[in-house]
């Protein structure tokens, strides 16, 4: 094992500590910059047994272009979802419905549920244990269902396939 | 302090104070757990997020730089808000909490505890 992986054995979690730990007292000062980067080994070197190997980001640009988008989304969905709580309650029609999942990984399955919560009227609720299909609520049902589920695979689950390239 | 930023904090404060009365609104109004998981999730996100760009140009008017703590508050709450939604609903969704009465596809409740695979009696794919 060389000495770079022993030492550091996730450098860009280490770089992101530091950084983070820079961030937050909002210092370059040469105390912090010790102490974070103490932090920046020690804290790796506890949690790297724990880590699950998972698929690498493939198209770091598409992966920002995914945020941006996303962003964005958030901002509309904020809007919906205040009209729908200010105005009468009988045009709340929720349902449930089940999208059927072409990733198969945890990190991506993870990524893409956190982005349905996230999104317009939707909430991930649960993601069946052979991963093969995520439960989602919706906050307005639109009278065909599969609407939604369309929404989720081309818009966002066609997304999340191409930036980890699986 | 010049007018126009003074404007523009007040602006900021004032949508995100709006979202976040929304979002609370949403709790008391809303019928059940599952719908009442999308006010605080949705609306609260935008509601913190103006507030939290109010802070950083008013800091950044303040001492002449930016400040970045504000990002790192988004990014966390933006990280882990939907974790929190989705253990939620999944906890209520396994002790069969009760739901509005109109909500559709309510089987997908049972199918889910279950683990079985969802749709023989529906016509998906």
């Amino acid at each position: 094992m060389s000495m770079t992986s022993r030492w550091l054995p996730m450098p860009f979690h280490s770089l992101l500590l530091l950084a983070v730990w820079l961030m937050l007292n909002g210092s370059l000062s040469l105390g912090h910059l010790l102490l974070g980067s103490v932090l920046a080994i020690v804290i790796p070197l506890i949690c790297a047994p724990l880590q699950v190997p998972q698929p690498k980001i493939a198209r770091p640009l598409k992966a920002l272009r995914y945020v941006i988008m996303v962003l964005g989304d958030i901002v509309v969905a904020n809007v919906q979802v205040a009209l729908l709580v200010v105005g009468p309650m009988r045009r709340i029609n929720p349902g449930f419905v089940a999208v059927p999942l072409d990733l198969d990984e945890t990190f991506p399955i993870t990524v893409l549920a956190s982005t349905v919560t996230m999104t317009p009227g939707t909430v991930s609720a649960e993601v069946s244990s052979d991963r093969n299909w995520l439960y989602v609520h919706v906050l307005n049902m639109p009278d065909d269902e599969q609407e939604v589920i369309d929404l989720i695979k081309t818009r966002y689950e066609a997304a999340i396939k191409e930036i980890f390239a699986c | 302090m010049n007018f126009w930023v003074e404007l523009l904090i007040s602006v900021l404060l004032i949508l995100g104070g709006v979202f976040v009365l929304v979002g609370s609104i949403g709790l008391i109004r809303l019928k059940d757990l599952y719908v009442r998981l999308h006010a605080p999730t949705k609306a609260t996100t935008l509601g913190l997020g103006g507030i939290l760009l109010g802070s950083m140009v008013y800091m950044s008017h303040q001492h002449g730089y930016l400040t970045i703590h504000e990002l790192l508050i988004t990014l966390f709450l933006v990280i882990t808000a939907p974790v929190t939604a989705h253990i939620l609903a999944k906890v209520a969704m396994h002790h069969e909490v009760p739901m509005m009465k109109r909500t559709r596809n309510a089987e997908h409740v049972s199918t889910a505890r279950k683990q079985q695979a969802p749709g023989d009696t529906k016509d998906q794919d």
